[in-house]
C-alpha cells in the first residue's frame, strides 16, 4: 500500500485515493497500521468502511474532544470503484454516497430503476397496448416494467424491486443511456 | 463528408478524434462506461452516451452497446481509434451491414492482416521481404540443417506452441544445430508439452522501424516515412521518433516502396503502418501490419505537418489522395508518459492527480485526456499522456524533450517520467545508437 508523505495536513482526497486503491479483505497488519497513521495525521476524528466482509473503525484523539469530524464512505467489493465519488476535489469532509447498480436510494427513500443497456425507451410492449406500468401501480420483483429497443431487438426490463411506481422519470420512445434512471419506486 | 461520427473509443486518442473532428465541422458523438464519466472526451463530445459499466467487455468491447448508441445518436460514421474494436473485422463487417461508414479498413483487409502466416504469404507474394524461415516444422536434425543454409546463419530455432523466451535457440553454425535442436525439442517439450520446432533467420541487433501509409478508395497508397519505436520494455513501446536515427536515404526510399507495395497487395483504405526489423547490416525485413491508427501517429504528425487524422476521415469519406510521399522535415521525439512507477519495476498506479502541470513553450505538444483532480481507474490501460517535441536536429529535440520533462509535473500518482528524463541522459540514446535489447540493459538509477 502507497502513503503519499506530504509536509501539508493529508487531504481526505488522499485517505479516499489509498482505499480505493486496496482491497480491504486482504489488508495486512502492516497496513491497517498505515491505515491508522494516515487517519491520525489527518483532520478527521473518526474513519469508518464497511464492506461485505471487513469493517473498519478508526478514533483519533479529537473524537474525544467534541467537534466531530467524521468520513464514512459505504463500499462494496472492488467493483464499487466504478461508481466512486465523482467530484474527487479536496472538499470540506463529507460522508460519501452509497452507490449501489440498481435500486439507488434517493433522499425521499424511493428506489430508482435504471436501465442496463443502450437504446430507445418504450412504456408498452407496442403503441397500441397500454402501458406496462402506471404511476400508482404496484411492482413485484422480476415483472416486466418497459422495454427498452436496440438494433430492431426488444428487451423486456423487469424490476430488481417491489413497491409502488411513484414517477415514470423518462417520456416514451426517448433514447435512454445505461444506467439512465427510468422509474422511481417506493418500497414501502 | 461525414455529419456526425460517434468515436468507439476512450482517454487521448477519443479527445484526438473530437478535436479534428470539431475542425472540419463533424458533430461529435462519445462513448463512456461508467467509470470515464469525467473523462474529458465525454465533456468535449457535442453528445455522449454512457453505454455501460467500467469492465472492457461490457462497454468499449461491446458492439451490440456501440451499435445501438450509433442508433440513437445517427451517427452515420464510427471512428474505431486504437485498441479496444479498431482491429476487430466483425466490428468493422458490422458497422457496413447497418450502413456505418467504419473509419478504417474493411473486414477483408483487418483479416488479411490479422492472421500471421496469411500475413506473410501475401507479402511474399507483394516482394516484400519478410523473416526468411521454415514454412512448416521441421521433421529433424537433417531437415534443420537444410534448412539454416537456405535462410543462411545465425539462425533460431522456435517452439512453435512457445511463449516467454522458452523452446528458443540461436544457432550459430552448422557444427552446432544437433545440439541445440536436442536442448530446444527437450524445454519445448518440458514447458509447453509440445516439441514441435520451426526456425527463422535470427536478426541481430534489430531495430523497431515502421513505415507510416496511407491508402485511398481509388487504388492510390502513399508513405508518410519512418518511426523508430525501439526502446520497449516488454514488446511495450515507451519512446517513438522520426526520422530514425538508423534510417539512410536508400533505405527509406527502399523500406517505404516495401510498404506501399505492402499495402496495394491488399487494396488497402485508410491509415496503416507497417512494422519492420532492421537488422546491422541495414537489411530490413517485414513483421506485421497495423491496419488502424496508432499511439505514435502523433510523431509523423509533427515532422511533415499534417493532420493525420483529418487524412483519415478524407479518404473514408472518398477523398483521393495527392499520390505523394512524405519525408521527414524535422526530427520529433514522443515520451509516453504512464501511471507507472518506474523504480517499481513499473508497477501500474492508479489514483487521484491532485496536481497536472504540462509542459508548453515552443515545439511542445502534449495529448492528454487527464487534469487535476481526474482520477485514473485501474480499468484501462496506463497511457496518461504523450509528450511530443519537434526541432530542428535530433539533438535540440533531445534538449527540448529534456526541458519538457523537467517541467511536467504531476502529483497524486507515480508517472515514467523520471524514467524518461534519465533516458534523455543516456549516452547510447544520445548517439542513436540503440536496438529493441536497449531496455534489457538499461539500469534506473534511484532516485
Amino acid at each position: 500500500m502507497k502513503v503519499t508523505e506530504s509536509k501539508l495536513k493529508l487531504p481526505l482526497v488522499t485517505i479516499w485515493n489509498v482505499v480505493n486503491n486496496q482491497n480491504l479483505e486482504n489488508m495486512t497488519f502492516k497496513e491497517i497500521q498505515e491505515l491508522i497513521k494516515l487517519v491520525g495525521k489527518s483532520n478527521l476524528s473518526e474513519f469508518k468502511i464497511t464492506t461485505e466482509k471487513v469493517d473498519i473503525s478508526i478514533r483519533t484523539d479529537s473524537y474525544n474532544k467534541g467537534g466531530k469530524v467524521m468520513m464514512a464512505p459505504q463500499m462494496m467489493a472492488p467493483a464499487a470503484l466504478s461508481s466512486a465519488p465523482t467530484s474527487p476535489a479536496p472538499v470540506a469532509p463529507t460522508v460519501a454516497p452509497a452507490a449501489k447498480s440498481e435500486g439507488e436510494e434517493t433522499e425521499n427513500n424511493f428506489i430508482q430503476v435504471k436501465s442496463p443497456i443502450v437504446g430507445t425507451f418504450y412504456r408498452s410492449s407496442s403503441p397500441d397496448k397500454p402501458p406496462y406500468k402506471k404511476v400508482g401501480d404496484k411492482v413485484a420483483v422480476g415483472e416486466v416494467v418497459c422495454i427498452v429497443e436496440a438494433m430492431k431487438l426488444f428487451n423486456e426490463i423487469e424490476s430488481e424491486v417491489a413497491g409502488t411506481i411513484v414517477q415514470a422519470v423518462v417520456e416514451d420512445a426517448s433514447p435512454i443511456e445505461y444506467d439512465q434512471v427510468l422509474f422511481l419506486v417506493d418500497p414501502s | 463528408m461525414f455529419e456526425k461520427i460517434l468515436i468507439a473509443n476512450r482517454g487521448e486518442i477519443a479527445l484526438r478524434v473530437i478535436r479534428t473532428c470539431k475542425e472540419m465541422g463533424i458533430k461529435t458523438v462519445a462513448i463512456y462506461s461508467t467509470a470515464d464519466a469525467d473523462s474529458l472526451h465525454v465533456r468535449f463530445a457535442d453528445e455522449a452516451v454512457c453505454i455501460g459499466p467500467a469492465s472492457s467487455a461490457e462497454s468499449y468491447l461491446s458492439i451490440p452497446k456501440i451499435m445501438a448508441a450509433v442508433e440513437i445518436t445517427n451517427a452515420d460514421a464510427v471512428h474505431p481509434g486504437y485498441g479496444f474494436l479498431a482491429e476487430n473485422a466483425e466490428f468493422a463487417e458490422i458497422c457496413t451491414e447497418y450502413g456505418i461508414k467504419f473509419i478504417g479498413p474493411s473486414a477483408n483487409m483487418i483479416r488479411k492482416m490479422g492472421d500471421k502466416i496469411t500475413a506473410k504469404e501475401t507479402m511474399i507474394k507483394a516482394n516484400v521481404p519478410v523473416i526468411p524461415g521454415s514454412a512448416n516444422l521441421l521433421k529433424n536434425v537433417a531437415e534443420a540443417i537444410t534448412n539454416a543454409k537456405e535462410v543462411g546463419y545465425p539462425i533460431i530455432l522456435k517452439a512453435t506452441a512457445g511463449g516467454g523466451g522458452k523452446g528458443m535457440r540461436i544457432v550459430w553454425k552448422e557444427e552446432d544445430v544437433e545440439e541445440n535442436w536436442n536442448k530446444a525439442k527437450a524445454e519445448a517439450k518440458a514447458s509447453f508439452g509440445n516439441d514441435g520446432i520451426y526456425m527463422e533467420k535470427f536478426i541481430e541487433e534489430p531495430r523497431h522501424i515502421e513505415i507510416q501509409v496511407i491508402g485511398d478508395q481509388h487504388g492510390t497508397v502513399v508513405h508518410l516515412s519512418e518511426r523508430d519505436c525501439s526502446i520497449q520494455r516488454r514488446h511495450q513501446k515507451l519512446v517513438e521518433e522520426s526520422p530514425s536515427p538508423f534510417m539512410t536515404r536508400n533505405l527509406r526510399k527502399a523500406m517505404g516502396e516495401a510498404a506501399i507495395n505492402a499495402g496495394k497487395a491488399i487494396k488497402y483504405e485508410g491509415v496503416g503502418t507497417v512494422e519492420f526489423l532492421v537488422d546491422k547490416y541495414k537489411k530490413f525485413y517485414f513483421m506485421e501490419m497495423n491496419t488502424r491508427i496508432q499511439v505514435e501517429h502523433t510523431v509523423t504528425e509533427e515532422v511533415i505537418d499534417r493532420d493525420l487524422i483529418k487524412e483519415q476521415i478524407n479518404v473514408a469519406a472518398g477523398h483521393k489522395l495527392e499520390g505523394k510521399n512524405y519525408i521527414p522535415q524535422l526530427h520529433a521525439i514522443e515520451c509516453r508518459i504512464n501511471a507507472e512507477d518506474p523504480f517499481n519495476d513499473f508497477r501500474p498506479n492508479p489514483g487521484t492527480i491532485t496536481s497536472f502541470h504540462s509542459p508548453k513553450g515552443h515545439g511542445v505538444r502534449v495529448d492528454t485526456h487527464v487534469y487535476a483532480g481526474y482520477t485514473v481507474s485501474p480499468y484501462y490501460d496506463s497511457m496518461i499522456a504523450k509528450l511530443i517535441c519537434k526541432a530542428q536536429t535530433r539533438e535540440e529535440c533531445i534538449n527540448k524533450m529534456r526541458r519538457a520533462l523537467q517541467e511536467f509535473i504531476v502529483e497524486g500518482i507515480k508517472t515514467t517520467v523520471p524514467f524518461h528524463l534519465q533516458l534523455m541522459d543516456n549516452e547510447k540514446f544520445n548517439k542513436g545508437d540503440f536496438n529493441t535489447g536497449f531496455l534489457n540493459d538499461f539500469e534506473l538509477k534511484e532516485d
